[in-house]
């Protein structure tokens, strides 16, 4: 495993360009979400029409590994129906559990992460067990989001 | 420059590699690595005569108590108390504050009181006042920090008044490694009739510490930072303050009686030791401070300062290398951190932990000081006997990498 395969161009990109960057007026779901032991932190807004993620707003600071996470998950829900963006969170979630076998969570053992595109870029930083929390900082945060709505 | 790499082979871990690569352990000032001498001298209280201590009357529980009070000896010749009873063990610094913060704070402190403390504290001297403030209605106020990471004695002269009942400082910052002068504000606050309580976590083990100069009345420490091992620290008193301290926790052994209607207290120290004591890490305490006194802590101290300043000119020479702590290695010592550009401090020690290169990354149990200088984080590298120029060097590599990395230069 080298350094190169956990910060990945795709990765430096978005921690150096963060996409949907901000806040959203009058947002129907919001959630601040942080790691205590490291410092990452994360708001995150979401506007929604009907069941569909129309917009996405984060604002935050961390490290790459974080702010990169956020930012392609933002990419990757926005548009998406609430159905598929379940789906996303545990196809995500899946690729980050360390504990469990990919196999055995209906993933491909070499690519755990096919399905989430960009996101995909992130399966690396299994190999870096503390860092694993910063990638998830962004998801667990919009789980919140989306549990403070209902 | 100080050559102490002899030393290195005392300490087995060094022999490891990480990643592949050999270690290099820049992360002391969270818990030091620990000599043969130490790990011996536990090992054989195990082995041969280990026994409950103050308690048998047999031979094992009277070796094992003379080497426990040899070792509050020991402690207390090192940093030259008075007497060994001015010494108490406790679980390690965080204890001993709380111990002066319940023990003393609880009962001489009244509404409209003030607790001074600084920007630069760790949270083990911020959090058990904000505890003690809470249940007496005293109030906290921080003392600044000037431009140049030094404690704002201007401003200490204008906040010490008659309500200011306890100043509790750090006689070395664990972020910025800044050694303000002791004796003199501690000297300063006593004028007032403050208490002054000094948390030498770091202090201890990167200086020469003599507390009939120091002018403090209260200073607390830990073991693991200084060489020995975990769960072992002391409080050191001066013996008036000990005498009307009360015990943070009571139990077996800090009695003198005890009946159904209440209980009478052993002398000092004892009377704050309460329950079975940490016997083996203060024996390898002990053996610690036998091993730093062996260096000589002069010695110790140059080491660090060279070091510091070598590792301070490395850093200077990368660009976007920002240092928060003093230049001046008089009034510093080898607690360094720093920001390497944009790049976030989690990235760069991931980076260096590849490199085999163990340095800490984070807000190191100093929030408000870390927000006061501005950033979420930073990087720490810091320094102990075992460091050489070469773990600088090593350092410097491993943050070019980082640059490389993340295409900045």
């Amino acid at each position: 495993m080298s350094i190169e395969e956990l910060y990945r161009e795709v990765i430096l990109d978005h921690n150096r360009n963060p996409r949907n960057r901000g806040t959203l007026e009058h947002p129907d779901a919001h959630a601040e979400g942080n790691n205590p032991l490291c410092g990452d932190e994360l708001s995150l807004d979401l506007r929604l029409d009907g069941d569909q993620i129309v917009d996405v707003a984060i604002q935050g600071q961390g490290c790459s590994i974080s702010q990169s996470s956020a930012s392609m998950m933002s990419q990757a829900i926005k548009g998406k129906t609430l159905a598929e963006v379940q789906n996303l969170i545990g196809g995500f979630k899946a690729m980050m559990d360390i504990e469990a076998a990919p196999a055995s969570a209906g993933l491909d053992p070499d690519r755990p992460g096919a399905m989430l595109g960009d996101l995909e870029a992130l399966q690396g930083v299994r190999k870096f067990p503390v860092r694993i929390k910063c990638a998830n900082l962004a998801w667990t945060t919009l789980e919140e989001a989306l549990r403070s709505r209902s | 420059m100080t050559d102490l790499s002899h030393l290195r082979p005392d300490f087995p871990v060094l022999e490891r590699r990480v990643h592949g690569k050999p270690l290099v352990f820049l992360d002391s000032a969270a818990s030091s690595q620990k000599p043969n001498q130490v790990l011996d001298a536990m090992e054989a209280v195990y082995r041969t005569y280990y026994a409950n201590v103050h308690r048998g009357a047999y031979l094992l529980s009277e070796e094992s108590t003379n080497a426990y009070e040899e070792a509050r000896a020991k402690v207390a010749r090192f940093i030259n108390a008075a007497s060994r009873s001015e010494i108490v063990f406790t679980r390690g610094a965080t204890t001993a504050l709380n111990a002066a913060a319940f023990g003393w704070g609880m009962d001489h402190l009244r509404a409209g009181d003030r607790i001074l403390l600084t920007m630069m504290e760790h949270h083990a001297n911020i959090v058990p006042w904000q505890m003690v403030a809470r249940r007496t209605g005293a109030e906290l106020i921080y003392l600044p920090m000037t431009a140049d990471y030094g404690l704002d004695t201007d401003r200490l002269t204008d906040l010490l008044d008659e309500r200011v009942k306890i100043f509790s400082f750090t006689g070395m910052s664990n972020v910025t490694g800044t050694m303000p002068p002791v004796a003199e504000v501690a000297g300063m606050a006593r004028d007032h009739g403050a208490l002054v309580i000094v948390d030498a976590a770091q202090l201890i083990t990167h200086a020469p510490l003599d507390v009939q100069k120091l002018g403090a009345d209260l200073v607390a420490f830990s073991g693991h930072k200084m060489l020995g091992p975990t769960g072992i620290g002391a409080l050191w008193g001066r013996p008036s303050v000990l005498e009307e301290m009360e015990p943070f926790e009571g139990g077996g052994e800090m009695i003198s009686d005890v009946r159904l209607d209440g209980s009478t207290w052993a002398p000092v120290p004892h009377k704050f030791e309460a329950g079975t004591p940490p016997i083996v890490a203060a024996i390898g305490l002990g053996a610690a401070v036998d091993y730093l006194e062996k260096i000589g802590m002069e010695s110790v101290r140059r080491h660090g300062q060279e070091l510091t300043t070598y590792a301070l000119k490395q850093l200077a020479g990368l660009s976007g290398v920002r240092v928060f702590g003093p230049t001046n290695p008089e009034r510093r010592g080898g607690v360094i951190s720093f920001a390497l550009g944009e790049v976030h401090p989690h990235d760069v020690a991931t980076i260096l932990d590849q490199e085999g290169i163990a340095v800490r990354a984070g807000h190191h149990c100093a929030k408000p000081l870390t927000r006061a200088l501005g950033v979420p984080a930073t990087v720490r590298a810091s320094l102990q006997v075992y460091n050489t120029t070469e773990d600088v060097d090593a350092l410097i590599a491993g943050l070019r990498k980082v640059q490389k990395v993340f295409h900045v230069d």
